[in-house]
Parts: C-alpha cells; sequence; structure tokens
C-alpha cells in the first residue's frame, strides 16, 4: 500500500462507533493482520478520495494512551513513529467528557487531528446539546458530525480529514497548572540539549512526570538520556511532596479538570432522564433475573452455533465425501488417488467443515458484543469467573468449548486483556469438545454397564472442567503472574446492531479462519494422511494375495460340490449365469436378507419389533421354499457359501488394512511410544489410535476400526465394540484412562492451527500441544496406576 | 473515611481521592473517576459483585476491591 498518498489513522474510544465509521468509509476494501510482534489486531483498509489514496488504519479502541495497556502502547506508536498524515478521533456525542480525555492526550501528540462527533442524534435525544464550533474552537481542530450507523456526515468526515491534513499543525497545549508546568519547563529545556529525539519534546517531558515506563525506556537509550531521567526523577518527587499526591495522578487529574472546562464550554444538558438504555439495563442485570437471563442467552447460542450448525455441517460432510466419491470414480486406484481423495479433498472438508460453527459464533458474538449485552455478561459472571482467575467474558469461549474448540479460541477474542486471553486459549480446550464424544460414547459401550454409562460420561466432563480451573489457576499463578487486572470497564449503552455491522465482523472472522488457519489443517490433515499410509510398500507378515486365491478356489470347488452336482450330469453348469432360475432364487433370497439386516441394524436384541421383523423373513423365505421346492435348497446354500466367501475376503482386507497402519509411519511411531503408553495401560494399538486423534478426535475411533480389523467403523459399531471388549489388554479401567487421555491431550490439529493464529505465535501452539499431552499423560497414570493399586 | 464499595444502590457521592498506584489507579482514574466527580451507584450483580456506578454520564463497572480505593466525601 505504498502508494497511499495520504495515511489516516482512526483513533477513539472503545463503543465510540469507530469501527463502524472505518467501514463506511473503507466498505469492503480492508484487511486485518497484526502489528509486529504481538497480538493487537491491525485493521487496514484503502478508500479513494478526491484523487487522493487515503490509507486507513484502525487503532485500537482505547480510553487512555498509557504504557500500561498493549492496546495503548500499539496506538500511541502508531501515531509517533508512523506518523501518520491525519488523526480522525471518533468522539462519542453522548459520552462527551471521557471521550475528550482522549482526544487531548491525541492533540499533545502534535499531530493534525480532526474530530468526528459521532451518535449525535443518540445524544440529542438524551437532551445533550454540543456545540461543535465551541469545541472546534477551544481545541482548534476542525469537528464533524456523523451518525455512524446510518452513514451519515462521512463525505464530510473525509473532507475534512484531507483538509485538515495539508494545514500547518497548530500547536496545542493544555494548561497543566503552575507547579506543572515549571517542571514541564525544566525537562523540556533538558531534552533540548539530548541529539536525536524524534518524538514531540513537550509530550516527552509530559509523559516523563508521568513515570511513563515505555518513554522512560526510550529517553534511557538515547544520548545524555540517563541525565534526563534523574532530573524527572527529581522532578516527581518534588511534585508529590508539593501536592500529596504522586506526578502521574496530579497531571491526569489536570487533564481531567481542562476537558471538563472544555466540556462545560461547548455541552448544555437540557434534562437528566434515566435513559432507556438504564430501563433495559434494569431488567437483563437484575440481582434475581440476571443470571438466568445470561444462561438462556449462553443456552441459544451454544444451539445457534452448535445445533444448528449440525445442519449446514451435514450438508458440507455429503457434498465432500461427494466429490471424493465423484473424483474418485474417474481415477485409477493408487497413490494418486489416496492423495487426492483422502489427503487433499478429506483435508480441504476437515477445514470447511468448522465454517458453519465460526459463521454462527461471529454471528452471535458480533449480536452480543454490539447490542452492548457482551459487558453485561462479563459483569454478571465475573465474580463466578474470578473464582478459576478468569475474566467474565472467559465463559464464552469456555462454553464454546463444549461444542469445538477452533470458535473456542477464536472467541478469545473479545478479551482485551492479553492476560486473560492468553489463559484461556490455554485451558479452552480442556472442556470436552463434540468430536471426542464419539470416542466416549464407544468405550462406555464396550466397557461399562448401561446404568453408570451416564455416570461416567459425566465424569469425563466433569474432570475437564475441574482440570480447566486448576490449570487457569496454575498459569494465573506461574507464566501470567501479576497484577490482577483491573476490571474497571464501561458497560456502553444498548442499541440494536446493524445488519451491516454484524455481517462484516462475520465475514472476517470466516476469511481469517479460511486463509490463515486453513492452509496449517490443511497441511496437516496431508501430513496425517501420509504417515498413516507410508510407506506403500510394507512387507506383510501373510501373503494375501494367495490366502485370496485360495479362498476363491475353495468356494468355486464348493460351489460345484453342493450346488452344481445335485443338478445332475445332464447341466454342466460352470457358473451361475447358465441357471438363470437358480439365480433368481438365490438373489431373492439374498434381497429378503440383506432387508433384514438394514431394517434391524439399529434394533436392540430381543425387542417385539425384531422378533415380528424374524418372522415376517421367515415367511417370505418359506413361501420361496415353498414356491420352489426343488432349486430353493441349492439355491439356499449357494447364498450362503457366497456370504462365507464374502465374509473371508473381507476379513482378509481388513486384516491387511490393520497389518498395513501397524506399519505405517504412524504405526511404527506407535510401536515407539509403547514405551511412554505403557504405563497408562495403553498398547501400541492405542498409540496409534491417539496419534491419528490429532487430526480430529472422531479420528480414534475410526482408527480402532482399522487396527483391530473391523474395516469402517463408528462409535455404533457393534463388531468393534465386541472386538475392544475382547481385547484381554483393555478392561474398564484402561477404557477409562483412555476417556481421560482422549479428553486432555493435545488438541486436534484445526484447534491448534487457531492457537497459532489467535496468539500470533507457533511457539504458544507448540506449548499447549506440549503442556497438554503432558497433562494428559500425569492424569491417566494416576488413573490408571491408581486404579490398579486399588484392585480394579 | 467513606468509600465507594460502601454506598448502597441509589446513593450518590462525590469522588475525592484515589488511592492506590500502578496500573489499577490509573485505569480508575482514566475512566474520569477523579476528585470532584459525582458518583452514583446503580446496582450490584447478581452475586453481589461487581458493581455498576454512575459517573460523568455514563455507566461503569468495578469489583468492589477497586471500588475500596475510591474516597467519597
Amino acid at each position: 500500500m505504498g502508494t497511499a498518498s495520504l495515511t489516516i489513522a482512526l483513533a477513539g474510544n472503545p463503543n465510540s462507533g469507530k469501527t463502524t465509521i472505518f467501514n463506511n468509509i473503507t466498505g469492503a476494501r480492508q484487511h486485518v493482520g497484526n502489528y509486529p510482534g504481538v497480538t493487537v489486531e491491525r485493521r487496514e483498509g484503502v478508500c479513494r478520495y478526491q484523487g487522493k489514496n487515503l490509507l486507513l488504519v484502525d487503532l485500537p479502541g482505547t480510553y487512555s494512551l498509557t504504557a500500561y495497556s498493549l492496546d495503548e502502547i500499539v496506538a500511541r506508536n502508531f501515531i509517533v513513529e508512523e506518523k501518520p498524515d491525519i488523526i480522525v478521533n471518533v468522539l462519542d456525542a453522548a459520552n462527551l467528557e471521557r471521550n475528550l480525555y482522549l482526544a487531548v492526550q491525541l492533540l499533545e501528540l502534535e499531530r493534525p487531528v480532526a474530530l468526528a462527533l459521532n451518535m449525535t442524534d443518540t445524544a440529542e435525544k438524551v437532551g445533550i446539546r454540543i456545540n461543535d464550533k465551541v469545541l472546534s474552537q477551544k481545541l482548534g481542530v476542525p469537528v464533524v458530525r456523523t451518525v455512524g450507523n446510518r452513514n451519515k456526515g462521512t463525505k464530510e468526515l473525509l473532507q475534512a480529514a484531507v483538509a485538515a491534513s495539508s494545514v500547518q499543525y497548530r500547536s496545542f497545549r493544555i494548561d497543566y497548572g503552575a507547579d506543572v508546568e515549571a517542571k514541564i519547563q525544566i525537562l523540556y529545556q533538558e531534552l533540548e540539549t539530548v541529539p536525536d529525539n524524534k518524538y514531540p519534546k513537550r509530550w516527552l517531558a509530559v509523559k516523563l512526570l508521568e513515570n511513563d515506563k515505555v518513554v522512560n525506556e526510550k529517553v534511557a537509550a538515547l544520548v545524555g538520556g540517563q541525565r534526563v531521567l534523574t532530573l524527572a526523577e527529581q522532578c516527581r518527587s518534588e511534585l508529590a511532596a508539593g501536592s500529596g499526591d504522586d506526578a502521574e495522578t496530579i497531571i491526569a487529574d489536570r487533564r481531567y479538570r481542562y476537558v471538563a472546562d472544555v466540556f462545560n464550554a461547548a455541552v448544555s444538558k437540557s434534562m437528566n432522564v434515566e435513559n432507556f438504555s438504564d430501563k433495559i439495563d434494569k431488567v437483563l442485570t437484575n440481582r434475581v433475573l440476571g443470571l438466568p437471563i445470561f444462561f438462556s442467552l449462553m443456552w441459544l447460542l451454544f444451539n445457534l452455533v452448535f445445533t444448528v450448525g449440525a445442519y449446514p455441517q451435514g450438508w458440507i460432510e455429503d457434498g465432500i465425501s461427494w466429490l471424493g466419491d465423484w473424483i474418485g470414480a474417474y481415477m485409477a486406484d493408487g497413490e494418486l488417488k489416496s492423495l487426492i481423495v483422502d489427503g487433499i479433498i478429506g483435508g480441504v472438508g476437515g477445514v470447511v467443515v468448522f465454517l458453519p460453527n465460526i459463521v454462527l459464533l461471529f454471528l452471535g458474538i458480533a449480536i452480543l458484543e454490539d447490542s452492548g449485552y457482551m459487558a453485561r455478561a462479563a459483569f454478571v459472571m465475573d465474580r463466578a469467573m474470578r473464582f478459576a482467575g478468569l475474566h467474565g467474558k472467559s465463559f464464552i469461549p469456555m462454553l464454546m468449548g463444549f461444542g469445538c474448540g477452533v470458535p473456542a479460541i477464536m472467541g478469545t477474542r473479545t478479551l482485551e486483556n492479553p492476560r486473560d486471553r492468553m489463559v484461556t486459549i490455554l485451558v479452552a480446550p480442556l472442556m470436552s469438545c463434540s468430536a471426542r464424544l464419539p470416542v466416549y460414547t464407544l468405550l462406555i459401550a464396550a466397557f461399562f454397564a448401561e446404568e453408570v454409562a451416564g455416570t461416567v460420561l459425566f465424569s469425563v466432563y466433569l474432570l475437564g472442567i475441574l482440570l480447566a480451573v486448576l490449570m487457569a489457576l496454575i498459569f494465573r499463578n506461574t507464566l501470567f503472574k501479576g497484577d490482577s487486572e483491573p476490571f474497571v470497564m464501561e458497560l456502553p449503552p444498548y442499541h440494536l446492531p446493524t445488519l451491516r455491522s454484524v455481517l462484516m465482523h462475520m465475514w472476517e472472522r470466516s476469511v481469517i479462519y479460511l486463509k490463515k488457519m486453513g492452509s496449517i489443517i490443511l497441511a496437516a490433515s496431508i501430513l496425517i494422511w501420509f504417515l498413516t499410509n507410508y510407506p506403500a510398500e510394507v512387507e506383510y507378515s501373510k501373503n494375501y494375495e494367495e490366502l485370496r486365491t485360495q479362498a476363491e478356489a475353495a468356494f468355486t470347488e464348493n460351489v460345484a460340490k453342493d450346488v452344481y452336482a445335485p443338478l445332475g450330469a445332464k447341466i454342466l453348469a460352470e457358473n451361475l449365469e447358465d441357471l438363470p432360475e437358480l439365480k433368481a432364487i438365490a438373489a431373492e433370497i439374498a434381497a429378503i436378507n440383506t432387508e433384514f439386516d438394514e431394517k434391524t441394524a439399529d434394533l436392540a436384541e430381543g425387542s417385539a419389533e425384531l422378533a415380528a421383523l424374524e418372522a415376517d423373513k421367515e415367511n417370505r423365505l418359506k413361501k420361496l421354499e415353498a414356491d420352489n421346492e426343488k432349486l430353493y435348497p441349492l439355491a439356499a446354500r449357494y447364498v450362503e457359501l457366497q456370504g462365507e466367501f464374502e465374509g473371508a475376503q473381507k476379513k482378509l482386507d481388513y486384516e491387511q488394512a490393520a497389518e498395513k497402519l501397524e506399519k505405517s509411519y504412524a504405526g511404527r511411531i506407535g510401536h515407539g511410544i509403547a514405551i511412554l503408553t505403557q504405563p497408562l495401560g495403553f498398547d501400541w494399538k492405542i498409540g496409534i489410535a491417539l496419534m491419528t486423534g490429532l487430526a480430529a478426535k472422531e479420528v480414534v475411533v475410526s482408527t480402532l476400526g482399522t487396527i483391530y480389523s473391523i474395516g469402517e467403523a463408528d462409535e455404533t459399531s457393534t463388531a468393534l465394540k465386541e472386538a475392544l471388549a475382547a481385547d484381554p489388554t483393555l478392561d474398564p479401567l484402561v477404557a477409562l484412562t483412555l476417556m481421560a487421555f482422549t479428553l486432555i491431550y493435545a488438541p486436534c490439529l484445526a484447534a491448534m492451527a487457531a492457537v497459532k493464529r489467535e496468539t500470533n505465535s507457533w511457539k504458544w501452539a507448540a506449548f499447549t500441544m506440549v503442556y497438554s499431552t503432558g497433562l494428559a499423560w500425569v492424569v491417566s497414570f494416576v488413573i490408571y496406576q491408581g486404579g490398579r493399586a486399588l484392585g480394579y | 473515611m467513606k468509600t465507594l464499595d460502601q454506598l448502597k444502590p441509589g446513593e450518590t457521592g462525590v469522588v475525592s481521592k484515589v488511592q492506590g498506584k500502578g496500573p489499577v489507579k490509573r485505569r480508575i482514574i482514566d475512566m474520569g473517576v477523579v476528585a470532584g466527580t459525582p458518583v452514583r451507584v446503580l446496582k450490584l450483580a447478581p452475586l453481589g459483585d461487581p458493581m455498576e456506578v454512575k459517573i460523568k454520564g455514563f455507566n461503569l463497572s468495578l469489583r468492589k476491591a477497586e471500588a475500596t480505593l475510591i474516597e467519597i466525601e
């Protein structure tokens, strides 16, 4: 974007409507990145105005410009270091006094400023009248009235901004009072002797008096800076001694006094009514109703994201599998087909399948944020979440964690404080996501009686919640130690969210997800595909081809002996095609059997419905037998032999697939880590399943299907349940340990890609993987060894 | 000496001084809680903490622990 002829920085308080104005100006021509090295988002957009290319940078919303908050440091560094041609400061007209406090600090940075007096309609409704001429005159900058959510005043604002950028900067100074001004003068003069200083000197002097740690560091790096710092120290203590409060407070106080003077001159309040927003608030954060309303809204949000989201997810899954089949049908079996169908299409599917959740979550979050309820949610939940060292707003990501870790981690974006965000990101995956449920269901069905199934499942979820609380407390007191962040938070007025802003928000998150995370997830899926499918040629313990040929020969021989021979020498049948009558009967028997199997697949043993269907099947077969007395027994025998043959073939296929997986790279790793998994009661088979579970936790089930030679299996597969139950290395204790391990260990690759994206660092993604797997091992070890010691 | 956390919902006071130091104190001041400013307690959260106050025409929430830093006259 080097062609921009003007750079405009957009600054303002949170909730001032800054982003709406940014969207009004730039439309869709914007993009979101990060400021170098930090997680603060940098939103940029371009627009053409009067033949000029304008580059707009939306600075983080802040209340002040101190060195205590990363957002504030980023905003002021941008202004001081990148020197935008003009700063447009968006002010909430209904809340002007506090908004002006930031405005004067921006003016102190000695860059041209234009003020956008936003939401003037709301202000007038509550009886606040602002004389913008007086405001403009007092501060020496242009003031433009805007109504962002109705796109009013946008043109006028651009015009004023472009005009102001070419006007010579008019000096602005706050009179801090004789005592402070004397000190500013001393420091100013000292700073004049310092070479290579690119910062405004009066601003530096004020910041030094405020004991701003970032400015202190910057000054210390200058030649002669140490001298200035010593002097500043002396000035600060003299000021403190003279007034009984620290210099920083005195300065902030005087600044607010200056703001109050400007405010009182420019604003008249005609009435002091309880506004509409306060009336809504009385209900929504009511002592009695507040929590029920909060939980109802959370329930709605959860269902919106996961229950409603399940429909488009189903369509996407169907679409992806259709695409795989369609392409697969046009390709010869082989490595390329496997790469494209299982690796790439499967991988893309794994990316796109989360999209409905993300779109819907951010729809919900945008509505909650824009309406003003999000801050109330934090207000209502803060007391409870603080117990775990988390913030009130952490609740939403944690709740989303029960659905899927990816939207949960992306949802931490609503937390402004980086420490709260990091802790929430690290513990949100401990909320048991829906992809882990099939693993629990399978293991519980295989190893636990129906009466305790619910309790076991509940315990696993509870374990996740307890560990999340425990880990949050640990992280809070180790990695993210320090003063607890102040919960001094604005509760913005309620208003109706605009469709445009909600849609923009949704769109932006979805694009970020697909672009930034999609590529990581896709690459990781292909890696997992490679590990489980290669090496392509393995040395099998048996000659499967020969076994297949043998099975086929046996089948042909038996058919000749049991079916064709009894028909007598007069028919020299070589195959069924020569015997159309017999073939028709055999086909009918097979059809009846298939229909019965399909209908009864989901029926419980001993149910009335099953008995009825069984009787029906018998009757149909008897009728067929009565109609074809002679040929029926032969046809039945043929169907039986064919079933046996197909079963034998399938068994060989499954055995071969299992052996291939065992000898794949993933399998070798599974064997290799057996030394680590043995103390948990897991053999190499579980090791492989857990490793493939990194792609997505539900994959653990299908891998178990392959490795136990069952073929394709899901959590309802009876054959897999039986195979697991029959494995002597598995018992209820191991199953429980495995459930705990599945719950805790490294989140799936998609979730780790989300961690990378949201923390802007591979280091934290790697840390998440290592810490959670370590924790999983320790917890599983305690469960397994403890259980064994107790005699289970 | 009275502090903000001792005010009941509906009661009004005027800020006389903000105690404490560092980021917490600065944040409180930056939000407009400075000497001479009237403040009215609107309500407490359902679990009894934090509290919501009206100051300089807007609604501010803060924990009781933070409210104890704010002296009221």
